[in-house]
């Protein structure tokens, strides 16, 4: 497989704090990988320094590559990046629908076109029946997959989730798995996402790669990961317990 | 156009149309009064549909808009005065010159993140500098005022925008209704559902490729343009200009209230707002003079309350709480063609 | 011109500057803590000019005297504002803010209109005409009593916010709602009492500035202004930047209405306030958010 996204030594301080430092890894095309570690680990930071919300202080990101590091959120966007955001932020006044023609119009530029397309992705993340209410009315699970919905419609070649299925029940935890499956599968969507739902990471994920401190600790299939020492010791004891709390006994 | 007023119910149609017609058949029964009213009204209305471009659609607060009226007004005027060059020509230099400050203002206030209020402190400090600047610029009167000649109040030279109280009337009902189907138009056009989205979460708007700064700059210049012709009709209309009264903050203020009022963002809200805010002070001042009584500011304390209860009780604006009780617009789940985008 | 006169002039303009500051500071404080711009700030201070006005018209009252009192006043009615109109406004957006209070300083300025009528009116002191001698400078006594006592109530504001009980809790509702929420402070009534103490501010900067200028309603949206210009330059949420933006702003009107023209000197406070925001935005004391 050919390495779609590659992140370069990445490294990021705020106020002499390194959020992020010397992180490396590649999502090749076509995979599903996941970034995990416990809270403050630099995840989003990560995240948000391949989106291009903040320049990192030192390395670089290529999607297929082209260098990413330097341009706007928006120019990432169009060089084929979709993210969503771990607080969801939906444009509330707008209904459903609209929400996600917003994103359609990125590459569509005439309404009818981009309409078209913003229904056929509400379909697919089963939105469907609510595409004409207004954003702000829906429940957070809905709204986890609006985010999606609408960074899919922009039609990136590679999506960034960031914790979309954080807050969710295991029954729509595991719907949302099965989507997010069916398009990879379906359409050979490459997916990089922050999880911190084990149950989503080992069902989804074909690599993970693990921060700690903004540090990179370990990398491969899940199963490794798992069982890698390091992991167990910063990390899994106490996430595995809480990632698997929402499922019960 | 067949979209142009598809979210309206049968009976909203029905409504506009016959509210459409008196307007056009007002110059045949009333007075000259009456006639100045309205002009004034449509005139709030039409420029309170430009400044909600900025705002409502955009979501970008400017307090400051009387700067782009009265470079729309002194531009036309003094291409009148000095060269005899007619108002419809003129129109292009008011619109070149508001446009051009907008860029600056909006150029500037985004480049460097100006947010907020600080963004609406930015356009107040514009205007009130242009102010100051133009009561020491003797070539167009300075603070003593600027005049055009009168024309003949019984005439009709469309021209030059000089005839009787009727021409005006019909000039800015023209204009009212071209910023509606303007204004129609750009919200349900690509860079209209990009406002939406700045205004409603810029971070988010950008993270599906908006071009955030471009998208806002478009609208502020938009908005500039459009409100500098409300100043070349200023101009012709009143025939004295006076930086103090015409670039104020205060003059600012009074073309934010019908929008604000009738509902911002929304289509109909700036007319609506007009309609309803005008004759209510004009009531309200009747009121106190059959009264017996002086009081000079009567009229900017009711439209300050109105302000006050608007934003307290009814903040989303008159217009679409009226039009829900009246089922001038669908609602909701009526039909599957609505649109909550589409703030009628 | 010799440089004596320069220095008068600066000296004049730093004296009325430090009143502009002080009723910046009050904007200031209001911004600091409840993260309300007040657009009724001016017309609040122009309340405390016609107070003070009358108190010297009709007691014979010296404003200076008639400030503890006229401070009272307007305590009370910022407290009635933020707990009857502005608090239930704390998590609306910007600008339906911005709006409220702009319709609230309308009501205020129009109804002084209605009250006092358009023209200028004064307070006559007994020392109206005096002047002081400081070395080179000879500066008119009216002018430092306001500024001294600009700078004496300020000194006042900060002992307040660093030593009393009350002040801390405002710090700590400034620097973390939720936080205060959760030590058990009562959050609207710190608010209130804040905005009340703002107003107050503004009310003894109004008493001040009726020894340094005729009272007119049409001031009160030129102080508003003025005040965000000097708030703005100074840094949002810094007390000496606050006291600095007036005193910058006090010189540079000065020096500009003696060297130019006066009726141009406010262009240099906008041109300044434009100058600030696009290469210092947090405001030359103020801290980088």
């Amino acid at each position: 497989m050919t390495t779609l996204l590659e992140v370069d030594n990445l490294s990021k301080q705020f106020r002499g704090l390194r959020a992020v430092s010397n992180v490396s890894f590649s999502v090749p095309e076509g995979a599903i990988v996941a970034l995990i570690g416990p809270n403050g680990a630099g995840k989003t930071t990560t995240f948000n320094l391949i989106a291009g919300v903040m320049p990192p202080n030192e390395g670089e990101v290529r999607l297929a590559g082209r260098r990413l590091t330097g341009l706007r959120p928006d120019q990432v966007c169009a060089a084929g990046v979709g993210r969503t955001f771990q607080l969801v932020k939906p444009f509330g006044d707008l209904s459903v629908e609209d929400n996600v023609l917003v994103g359609a119009l990125h590459r569509r530029p005439r309404i009818a076109d981009a309409r078209r397309h913003a229904v056929q992705v509400l379909e697919l993340l089963e939105l469907g029946p609510k595409r004409h209410q207004i954003a702000r009315g829906l429940t957070l699970p809905e709204r986890k997959r609006l985010e999606v919905a609408r960074a899919l419609a922009t039609e990136p070649r590679i999506l960034l989730l960031d914790e979309v299925m954080a807050g969710l029940r295991p029954t729509e935890t595991d719907r949302l798995v099965e989507v997010l499956r069916d398009l990879n599968r379906d359409t050979g969507m490459t997916i990089l996402l922050i999880e911190h739902v084990m149950r989503a990471v080992m069902a989804l994920s074909s690599r993970v790669v693990v921060l700690d401190h903004g540090v990179r600790i370990s990398e491969g299939a899940p199963a490794e990961v798992v069982a890698d020492p390091k992991v167990i010791e910063v990390y899994l004891g106490s996430a595995l317990e809480s990632g698997e709390e929402g499922s019960g006994p | 156009m067949t979209t142009l007023f598809d979210q309206l119910t049968a009976r909203g149609r029905v409504a506009l149309g016959l509210f459409a017609l008196a307007l056009l058949a007002v110059p045949f029964f009333a007075d000259g009064y009456l006639i100045s009213v309205i002009t004034l009204v449509l005139w709030f209305a039409y420029v309170g549909q430009a400044w909600n471009v900025m705002m409502g659609f955009a979501g970008q607060l400017s307090l400051g808009h009387s700067l782009y009226v009265g470079l729309g007004a002194y531009a036309s005027a003094a291409l009148f005065v000095h060269f005899g060059v007619g108002p419809w020509a003129g129109v292009w230099l008011g619109m070149l010159a508001a446009t051009l400050a907008g860029a600056i203002i909006g150029t500037l206030g985004f480049r460097f993140a100006i947010r907020g209020v600080h963004f609406a402190l930015l356009t107040i400090a514009f205007a009130e500098f242009t102010r100051i600047a133009f009561d020491h610029i003797g070539w167009l009167g300075g603070s003593g005022g600027f005049f055009l000649p009168v024309g003949d109040a019984a005439g009709a030279n469309p021209f030059d925008l000089r005839g009787s109280p009727a021409l005006f009337y019909y000039v800015i009902l023209a204009l009212t209704f071209g910023a509606l189907a303007l204004c129609r138009r750009l919200l349900h056009s690509r860079i209209g559902y990009f406002w939406l989205a700045i205004r409603e979460d810029q971070e988010a708007a950008q993270a599906v490729g908006i071009d955030v700064f471009r998208a806002k700059l478009i609208a502020v210049m938009i908005s500039a343009a459009m409100t500098s012709l409300g100043g070349v009709f200023y101009a012709f209309f009143y025939n004295n200009l006076f930086p103090e009264q015409i670039f104020s903050v205060g003059r600012s203020i009074e073309l934010i209230l019908a929008p604000v009022i009738g509902g911002i963002g929304t289509l109909f809200g700036p007319i609506f707002g007009a309609f309803i805010l005008t004759p209510l002070a004009e009531l309200v001042t009747w009121g106190v003079e059959s009264a017996g009584l002086d009081m000079p500011g009567i009229k900017q304390i009711f439209y300050g309350l109105a302000l006050v209860a608007i934003v307290v009780y009814r903040p989303e604006g008159v217009w679409p709480w009226v039009a829900r009780h009246l089922r001038l617009v669908h609602q909701p789940g009526d039909q599957p063609s609505h649109r909550a985008g589409d703030r009628p | 011109m010799p440089l004596d006169f320069y220095l008068n002039v600066a000296a004049g303009g730093l004296l009325t500057g430090l009143v502009y500051g002080l009723a910046a500071l009050g904007l200031s404080v209001i911004f600091g803590v409840v993260r309300i711009v007040n657009f009724a700030h001016g017309e609040l201070m122009v309340i405390g000019m016609y107070a003070a006005v009358l108190a010297a018209g009709s007691l014979g009252i010296d404003p200076l005297l008639a400030a503890p009192v006229v401070a009272a006043l307007l305590f009370a009615v910022g407290y009635g504002l933020q707990r009857g109109l502005i608090n239930r406004f704390i998590d609306r957006p910007d600008h339906m803010q911005f709006i409220l209070l702009v319709g609230v300083a309308m009501v205020i300025v129009n109804g002084l209109l209605i009250a006092f009528g358009p023209d200028s009116q004064s307070a006559q002191v007994p020392y109206a005409f005096d002047a002081i001698e400081i070395g080179p400078l000879l500066l008119d006594t009216t002018k430092v009593y306001a500024g001294v006592g600009a700078l004496a109530v300020a000194a006042l504001l900060f002992l307040f916010f660093r030593l009393s009980l009350t002040g801390k809790a405002i710090r700590a509702c400034s620097d973390n709602q939720l936080g205060a929420r959760v030590v058990g402070l009562n959050v609207e009534r710190l608010y209130a009492l804040t905005f009340g103490l703002g107003a107050a501010t503004a009310g003894i900067a109004g008493c001040l500035m009726t020894l340094l200028v005729d009272v007119r309603p049409q001031l009160a949206p030129e102080y508003t202004l003025l005040s965000f210009i000097i708030v703005i330059v100074g840094g949002l949420g810094s007390m000496g930047g606050a006291l600095l933006g007036g005193v910058l702003i006090g010189i540079s009107e000065a020096m500009a209405g003696f060297l130019i023209l006066p009726s141009m000197k406010s262009m240099f406070s906008y041109g300044l306030l434009i100058l600030v925001l696009l290469l210092r935005p947090q405001g030359l004391l103020g801290k980088r958010p």
